[in-house]
């Protein structure tokens, strides 16, 4: 439909409308008459071959998963040297345990009705909270709703949690989304949008404010497998790296796009193949390895900031829990094959046996750590539950900046009606009850 | 060509009157607009601008005073835009201001709405608004909602801008007109600019509006010059948003338009004067949303009968929101039906002759006014 429109353009404008300037215009590339590599505009760097031959996928080796430690907690990657102290390690464990004992409670509640809906992120917390530990606090955050880790570590409350889920007048979203859609203004985290893969665009978005302010700072943009087929996957990593916009890309590939196994999800390798045919710089890493997680998105960060040029990482997990409280995955997949992989390998046990190999964690410890938070959790849950809802004037704000008059009439009228008949209306629940219209 | 709401047989008979009318290529007709404009502004200090040089105007005034804008979108900088309408930009504002992106309709527009709510204020061009439909999910899911969803916290000052409606020879995937479909959605601001100074003043106006705002122009109006005043040559002018203008006053018929459609109702209202003495009040919307309600209630008041003119699909469209106002508040003060005159109900046809007859021209507009007061 283009060449149809562009065609036509020259009818109706002046033939000088190509107006470069030498300023703009870039050396011209030209194919000298003997040479063995292309120089097509397309491909700069082609060699000419005589063979017909096609390339084949299979024949290309599968990408490389980066490794620190292994299933066994033991350091395998002697020569890389990671700055986390025993402060930060003990860090990273507690926010990973506190996710999971937080997950699995809020999961409970949903059974019981008292929250819509929850999604758990077990088996991933790795992958959140190694790559959140990676980042510097002003470094900027585009999730997806399984990154309850990296909100953890960054520092986002309990109680910022529990607000969220239970729509109470605390909720920065004022109660207007679903649960798990957080957002965080002091945290830098822009809030979770429900369609699939639109924040990847909006995180090129702001990876590029940040270049125009000349900003060190980064935009760390998560998504799942399933989510990178949609359109907005592949134009945004188009567009960052042909404007070369500083944000790292972390594609958590947990196996499963709500029922939807990888193998049915895309045919090549994986999401990383994808990088390398955008042009940008590609790392597979271990999802069940929080130190391989935190040490590639260390290099990553540095890349978009020093070097100002995207970088994807593809994490490799396995979604041990269900999608979300909506789905039942037991009806696509073996019972058994979960618990294999939940038995097998684990983000949480393979950090804590790194941390007890290095004397910095005990059994004690652990059930201490399990039991208080569990309290923790719990104390936030019922004084979020117990919080009152937003004020009813919230009804009427920010669809526009400033109200529109017939959203001021709306409200008048209400106020008016809810004057007249005080009985009829019960707004104990809501902030400031009736003078909160 | 004309949807009539209360005898939808007309459709046919009108067909067949304008096809007795001798057919004139869209492109033929500009001038006589362009000649009715030259006569309505005369004031000392008045300069002839294009459309295009309008916007041109609107958008390097709100680069030069504004740190945080920036235009992007496909050819904007290099090419200086598929309709010239970033003309030199690039070369006064530099790569990092005046962008171009690969082409991808949702990538560069969800990169827009990124950028605006990290705080930036982008001007996002599509080459035509025919192509954002595969943006449609980031300008409305993400542009129109994330203040509202964000609890007041993210702000998207973003405004997408590009050529509207159907154009000369283009074809139905070319000819589409989303006034409509954008006006339906809360949390956007869509403003429809018909002469130069409103290219002007509604483009710099949607910049600076901190919400999303859609600003449908159109292809056929950018070459056409009309006078922009003394007032509307300096960089501070602007256009309110949600202010209708009344282009035209009369006693005897509201005719409501938008666009392009309000050049051809004012040629239709003198032919109403000379031929049959008909005092035809025109209003150019200016704004789809939000739509100044009170400026046409108080026209109505006064001329007791309406007729809305606009170049969208009949069903569903601007034309039918004015006519269901019209049942909501002005149903005591009219004497005749409110009607309409739209687009066809049909895909934009190729072939010249057809594609004229898919859309409203200043004859039917004057025969279907004449129609409805009898004269």
């Amino acid at each position: 439909m283009r060449p149809v429109l562009r065609a036509r353009i020259p009818l109706t404008l002046p033939a000088s409308r190509r107006a470069f300037t030498p300023s703009t215009l870039r050396p011209g590339i030209r194919q000298p008459p003997d040479s063995d590599t292309v120089r097509f505009p397309g491909a700069v760097e082609s060699k000419f071959t005589h063979e017909l031959s096609f390339h084949r996928p299979q024949d290309v080796p599968a990408m490389p998963t980066y490794r620190f430690i292994n299933a066994e907690g033991v350091v395998v990657d002697k020569k890389s040297k990671l700055d986390i102290g025993k402060e930060k390690a003990l860090k990273m464990y507690k926010d990973m345990v506190t996710a999971s004992v937080m997950d699995l409670i809020m999961y409970d509640s949903q059974r019981q009705g008292r929250i819509s809906f929850y999604m758990v992120s077990a088996g991933e917390e790795g992958i959140a909270v190694g790559s959140a530990a990676a980042l510097h606090d002003e470094d900027v955050i585009y999730s997806q709703y399984r990154e309850q880790g990296a909100l953890m570590y960054r520092g986002y409350t309990l109680d910022e949690f529990m607000s969220q889920l239970f729509a109470n007048k605390k909720d920065y979203g004022k109660g207007r989304n679903m649960p798990v859609h957080y957002m965080s203004e002091r945290l830098r985290l822009f809030p979770i949008s429900s369609p699939l893969a639109t924040q990847i665009p909006h995180a090129v978005g702001a990876a590029y404010a940040l270049k125009l302010d000349n900003s060190p700072n980064i935009v760390m943009c998560y998504f799942g497998e399933g989510a990178a087929s949609e359109g907005d996957f592949h134009a945004a990593l188009n567009i960052a790296a042909t404007r070369d916009c500083p944000v790292v890309f972390l594609c958590r590939n947990n196996g499963y796009a709500i029922s939807t196994p990888t193998l049915e999800q895309y045919k090549g390798d994986g999401i990383a193949s994808r990088g390398i045919g955008y042009g940008i710089e590609t790392i597979r890493v271990d999802g069940n390895d929080i130190m391989a997680v935190y040490a590639a998105t260390k290099a990553a960060r540095e890349t978009a900031s020093k070097r100002q040029k995207p970088v994807l990482i593809e994490a490799m997990s396995y979604r041990v829990s269900h999608h979300s409280t909506s789905d039942d995955s037991f009806a696509y997949r073996a019972k058994v094959d979960v618990e294999e992989w939940k038995r097998r390998d684990n983000p949480i046990t393979r950090f804590r046996k790194w941390l007890e190999a290095n004397n910095w964690w005990s059994g004690d410890e652990e059930t201490a750590l399990r039991t208080q938070t569990r309290k923790d959790v719990l104390r936030a849950f019922t004084k979020a539950e117990k919080e009152s809802k937003p004020a009813v004037r919230e009804i009427f704000t920010d669809v526009f900046k400033h109200a529109t008059p017939e959203l001021q009439e709306q409200r008048e009228e209400l106020r008016r009606i809810i004057e007249a008949y005080p009985e009829e209306y019960d707004l104990g629940e809501y902030d400031g009850g009736k003078a909160g219209i | 060509m004309l949807f009539n709401s209360t005898k939808t047989f007309l459709t046919r008979r009108a067909l067949g009157a304008a096809i007795k009318t001798p057919v004139v290529p869209a492109v033929a007709r500009l001038p006589v607009a362009v000649k009715l404009s030259q006569v309505r502004y005369n004031s000392s200090g008045t300069k002839e601008y294009t459309v295009r040089d309008a916007l041109n105007e609107a958008l390097a005034e709100e680069l030069e005073q504004n740190p945080k804008v920036f235009i992007l979108g496909e050819e904007v900088a290099q090419y200086n835009g598929a309709y010239k309408v970033t003309k030199g930009l690039l070369d006064r504002f530099g790569e990092k201001r005046v962008i171009d992106t690969p082409i991808t309709e949702h990538g560069f527009a969800g990169m827009a709405v990124g950028a605006a709510l990290h705080g930036l204020q982008p001007v996002c061009e599509f080459m035509t608004w025919n192509f954002a439909m595969q943006a449609i999910d980031q300008i409305i899911n993400s542009g129109a909602k994330t203040h509202y969803m964000s609890g007041g916290i993210q702000p998207c000052n973003v405004t997408f801008r590009g050529p509207n409606g159907f154009a000369a020879g283009v074809a139905a995937q070319h000819s589409q007109d989303y006034s409509a479909w954008y006006g339906s959605i809360p949390g956007l601001k869509v403003v429809s600019p018909w002469s130069a100074e409103d290219a002007k003043g509604l483009l710099k106006a949607a910049i600076r509006d901190p919400n999303p705002v859609i600003v449908l122009e159109n292809e056929l109006l950018y070459g056409q010059s009309f006078p922009m005043s003394e007032a509307a040559q300096k960089s501070d002018f602007v256009v309110p948003i949600g202010k209708a203008k009344i282009e035209r006053a009369g006693t005897d018929v509201t005719i409501v338009s938008l666009s392009r459609c309000v050049g051809q109702s004012l040629v239709a209202a003198d032919n109403l004067q000379s031929k049959y003495g008909v005092s035809a009040e025109v209003i150019n919307l200016r704004s789809v949303k939000p739509l100044d309600v009170e400026t046409i209630v108080e026209s109505v008041k006064k001329t007791k009968n309406l007729v809305a003119v606009e170049s969208g699909f009949p069903m569903f469209g601007v034309g039918s929101e004015i006519l269901a106002l019209a049942m909501e508040y002005m149903f005591d003060t009219l004497d005749t039906p409110a009607q309409r005159v739209t687009g066809a109900e049909v895909p934009t046809p190729y072939a010249q002759g057809l594609e004229a007859l898919s859309f409203p021209d200043e004859h039917i507009i004057e025969k279907k006014v004449a129609q409805l007061l009898r004269v």
